[in-house]
């Protein structure tokens, strides 16, 4: 018997779900509806949510500033480019830890998680420092190669819990065939793992798209990301709330659209081995 | 099943992560226990010396350090109270059926994309500023008296912020595992006459454990840095009221620039961390037993 | 994925390899207000003229920007060429031997024109370090609407206690109109610079002649209860989260009757494009208690040279210009005179048609000659700054302090308190430091 549900509860639920889904969304609406105010409308009281005259001036303002571009493609190029190269060192070790457990396999996954409790303010200068004499300082691979090593962890675990809800039978199966630790890996494990795979590199690309402490503090000009370019809307003289909702709109939305079109895989895959 | 062959394979295989990190953590933090013995004013170069001790001592007596402390898991603890409470109430509601799911889906997980810097500047001047935030706005439309929250309550609306941007996560792992959930198992016990708070408590939320351990073990990871949120808002204050313990390293070492003294609380922090990681990693050992 | 993990490599490799100077490319560190932002806009005059020159900015909020230059230069991290830096910086930044001396800036520069307290703040040791882009003090911005309302008129140097009198007088909480508005955000920059200034016209100073911090002197106490007293009593709610920032927003709408803050501010107060008080603003000194020192700062945001750089012409090519005379033709061609920044030259303030554009010229230059960095408070003290004190360990115990005093502000702790937490603060800090045993 399918759950039958009479229309007037559906109905109560409906409206329930959908004022608690626009009260959660509602920050951002609010951010992206003042973005097309004028600094004096922005804060006018009593609030104004439609009837205003919308305005493009904060994102012209905004454009002339700040090299949008610029900052957005160092977003993507460190987001993907430190997701990347964190899969590739991760699934190997992922596997690794899945198929062939060792006594100390458990161990050092948590172990590897605790580094990931390394306060960053801490370890700063030397960083810095370290990143000054390699050349590192203010560049792409720099921060790509930091925002690998701190979100590493996560995707080790999530890859883990993956794969170990691969059956070990397949495996077998595909090594009676013959198949060499390279097939096995490639054909055999990479595709049943592929929405779990997937749904890390989603999860991947938001943390580092959003990571605000080493971005900044590691660039200058060259590699700032977005993160660096809402700080210079924060809290200059004078009125800013349109400027600065002008700035957060166009500094969420890429990985704002990313996320909801692409939820339903990491809706599918973010369980972290939650649900057996 | 394992070989010796694929033994020696899977050492190769997980030995990049593992060096990888390793370096990672090895060379920063001798780098930072080296400086946390050190007299080390980055703006007076020169003149460091062995002090032994020293920065220890004063960190651990500075009357900020156990505000911090209790910060720390006032703020931890609270998140995780209203995202796992908030969040399986949410899950509940998404599982039923009603019209539009895939969009209220969509609003829900909205804030997990928003960065912490932007959530926390939107929620301070468009919400929470007591002249011209909404909140404001509201409760002058009611005829109330605006409330200061980031003054006077700076600690719970630091807690609301953080709260937001992790409630979709805490709220999708969560449906996830009700969506696994026998349904048949829950219709028989239905007809047996048990009411929603008995299924709930004897079905659903065993079912869930795993699920809320998860969501646990990942957020503790990341609210034990908070950081942004509170350099935006509140700047720790008024007194020590927000401070936790990422932010007073934070103080120490780039507001005062004592390298020295921050470098003794980053590893104090570094201490605490692991304690917190060996009590969860007992907690996650019970429950992820595959 | 091979093709973009080349791509990205081949993108990385590029930025690695410093291209070999067609032009020479200047990365400027600046700070987000106002005039910063006018000066990125008017760049093109500068790069027409110098066309090997590149420019590149890296604009960020007050505090990140302090942090991030703060630590690339102290690891001489060469990350900037130009970096904007304030009063307080400069002289501790000068005695390390991290910034270049502007001595050398060609005649047409007028090194003699800047505002000699100006001048004196960011000189160590007869050499300029840094050149002003613009500079500021402190003063009484007033609301003369209210003040008439009020029956009261304001002094051009009023005291403390009629500022008290004509706060109560304007207030008028049902119509949100809050008597003064005041600083009360924690930072060394925010309410610590308010109170550090209004403590020297209370006789208070952060410490004696052997260093010792002095927040158990009576004077201390007064200056914190009074300015307490003022705020609770007539001041906007939120007051404990209020930097320049909330304020001039309070401000340009109405919601404030006085507000003593940088002299910067007036220039935004009195633009009709922003503010709905524009034609109501009057302008005054700091008050003072009849001790001799008035309640104002001094301050100047200035463009400096980590000593560094390998592009020290280039980059004094570019100070000389964007704190020149005629920058501030420029500003005037292209924004009118009174958007041009203030507070570096005395041409400026000696040009009729500036005098006429901006009302408050004549009281930003008084209010900027009254302050003496060198001797900010009535009694001696071993240490250079008006709102600030010019050692390394200020940041830091300036913010704590900040905070123990915001926390009064929003009544979470009391005056007393307040001042004792200070205290202990300020002596474990100065003692870790080796200032006193």
């Amino acid at each position: 018997m399918a759950r039958r549900v009479s229309n007037r509860r559906k109905t109560l639920v409906t409206i329930v779900a959908w004022a608690v889904g626009i009260a959660i969304f509602f920050p951002i609406l609010w951010t992206i509806l003042t973005s097309f105010k004028t600094e004096a409308e922005a804060i006018a009281s009593p609030p104004k949510f439609l009837f205003f005259d919308w305005t493009l001036e904060n994102y012209a303002e905004v454009n002339s500033r700040s090299n949008y571009f610029l900052h957005f493609m160092n977003s993507v190029i460190i987001s993907v480019g430190s997701t990347l190269l964190g899969l590739a060192i991760a699934i190997p070790a992922a596997w690794s830890m899945a198929f062939v457990p060792g006594k100390r396999t458990k161990d050092v996954l948590m172990w590897m998680l605790s580094t990931k409790m390394l306060p960053p303010v801490g370890v700063l200068i030397p960083i810095y420092l370290l990143f000054r004499d390699s050349g590192l300082l203010d560049t792409r691979l720099g921060l790509v190669i930091v925002l690998t090593l701190i979100n590493l962890p996560i995707i080790v675990w999530m890859l883990f819990t993956y794969f170990k809800e691969i059956p070990g039978e397949i495996l077998e199966a595909a090594r009676m065939d013959g198949a060499g630790l390279w097939e096995e890996v490639v054909h055999v494990l990479t595709p049943m793992a592929v929405p779990g795979i997937a749904s890390t590199l989603l999860l991947n690309i938001i943390l580092a798209w959003n990571e605000a402490f080493w971005t900044l503090n590691l660039t200058a000009a060259k590699a700032a990301p977005l993160t660096a370019f809402i700080a210079s809307y924060s809290s200059p003289e004078g009125l800013f709330y349109a400027k600065l909702s002008a700035a957060s709109t166009l500094a969420i939305a890429p990985i704002l659209v990313l996320g909801w079109f692409s939820q339903k895989q990491l809706v599918r895959g973010l369980t972290f081995g939650a649900v057996k | 099943m394992a070989t010796a062959h694929s033994r020696v394979a899977a050492r190769f295989m997980i030995s990049p992560a593992v060096l990888l990190l390793l370096g990672w953590m090895i060379v920063p933090l001798s780098m930072t226990i080296y400086f946390s013995f050190l007299s080390y004013n980055l703006l007076m170069p020169g003149m460091e010396e062995f002090i032994g001790f020293t920065n220890y001592r004063f960190f651990l007596t500075d009357p900020a350090f156990f505000a911090a402390l209790a910060n720390t898991l006032l703020l931890v603890g609270g998140v995780l109270v209203i995202t796992i409470v908030g969040g399986t109430a949410l899950a509940l509601l998404l599982d039923q059926p009603f019209w539009g799911q895939g969009i209220v889906r969509i609003l829900v997980i909205a804030p997990f994309f928003v960065m912490p810097t932007v959530s926390a500047l939107v929620w301070k001047n468009m919400f929470m500023n007591p002249v011209n935030g909404l909140f404001a706005h509201l409760a002058k439309a009611i005829g109330l008296e605006p409330f200061d929250f980031l003054a006077h309550a700076p600690l719970a609306s630091i807690i609301l912020i953080v709260a937001w941007q992790w409630l979709p996560f805490a709220t999708l792992i969560l449906l996830t595992a009700l969506q696994s959930l026998d349904q048949e198992q829950l219709e028989a016990s239905e007809m047996d006459g048990a009411n929603f708070g008995n299924r709930f408590i004897y079905i659903v939320l065993p079912h869930m454990a795993r699920a809320i351990t998860v969501v646990v073990l990942i957020q503790t990871i990341f609210l034990l840095s908070v950081f942004a949120e509170i350099l935006v808002t509140t700047n720790g204050g008024p007194g020590y009221a927000s401070t936790n313990i990422t932010y007073l390293v934070y103080a120490q070492s780039l507001l005062q620039f004592d390298v020295g003294g921050g470098s003794a609380g980053g590893i104090v922090a570094v201490i605490l961390a692991n304690i917190v990681a060996v009590f969860l990693m007992r907690m996650i050992g019970k429950n992820l037993e595959a | 994925m091979t093709v973009f993990v080349r791509a990205l490599l081949g993108a990385t490799a590029l930025t690695l390899a410093v291209s070999p100077a067609l032009a020479e490319k200047l990365t400027i560190a600046t700070v987000n207000n106002g005039d910063m932002i006018r000066m990125q806009k008017l760049t093109d005059d500068f790069t027409a003229k110098n066309p090997d020159i590149e420019l590149e900015w890296v604009t960020l909020e007050e505090n990140v920007l302090r942090q991030r230059v703060t630590t690339d230069i102290a690891t001489n991290g060469g990350q900037y060429d130009i970096m904007t830096i304030g009063t307080y910086e400069v002289p501790i930044w000068a005695k390390q031997g991290w910034l270049v001396d502007l001595n050398d800036l060609p005649a047409s520069y007028d090194i003699d024109d800047l505002l000699p307290a100006i001048r004196g703040g960011l000189t160590v040791d007869g050499k300029l370090y840094a050149a002003p882009f613009y500079g500021e003090s402190s003063m009484v911005m007033y609301r003369t609407d209210l003040m008439k309302k009020a029956n009261l008129e304001m002094p051009d140097a009023p005291t403390w206690d009629f500022i008290k009198q004509a706060a109560a007088a304007m207030t008028d909480k049902n119509n949100e109109v809050y008597g003064i508005c005041l600083r009360g955000k924690a930072g060394w920059g925010e309410n610590m610079a308010f109170l550090t200034a209004m403590s020297n016209s209370y006789g208070a100073r952060w410490f004696d002649m052997d260093w010792k911090p002095q927040f158990d002197s009576e004077a201390w106490k007064a200056t914190l209860t009074d300015y307490l007293d003022l705020m609770n009593n007539y001041g906007p709610p939120g007051a404990s989260n209020n930097g320049f920032n909330e304020n001039l927003s309070l401000f340009q709408t109405g919601k404030c009757g006085m507000w003593i803050d940088a002299t910067v501010a007036a220039s935004f107060v009195t633009n009709p494009k922003d503010s709905t008080v524009a034609d109501k603003v009057g302008f005054a000194l700091a008050p003072d208690k009849g001790l001799g020192k008035r309640g104002n700062w001094l301050w100047a945001w200035s463009l400096g040279i980590p000593a560094g750089s390998q592009k020290v012409d280039a980059a004094k090519k570019f100070i000389a210009w964007a704190t020149s005379k005629d920058y501030l033709k420029l500003v005037a061609d292209k924004e009118g005179w009174a958007n041009v920044p203030p507070g570096t030259r005395t041409s400026l303030y000696e040009n009729p048609k500036y005098q006429e554009a901006a009302p408050f010229a004549k009281m930003t230059l008084e209010s900027i000659n009254a302050a003496d960095p060198q001797h900010p408070t009535v009694d001696e003290v071993p240490y250079v700054g008006v709102q600030f004190v010019a050692i390394p360990e200020f940041q830091g115990i300036g913010t704590a302090v900040g905070q123990q005093f915001s926390a009064a502000l929003a009544g979470t702790v009391t005056a007393d308190q307040a001042l004792k937490n200070a205290q202990m603060i300020t002596e474990r800090t100065m003692m870790k430091a080796g200032y006193i045993k």
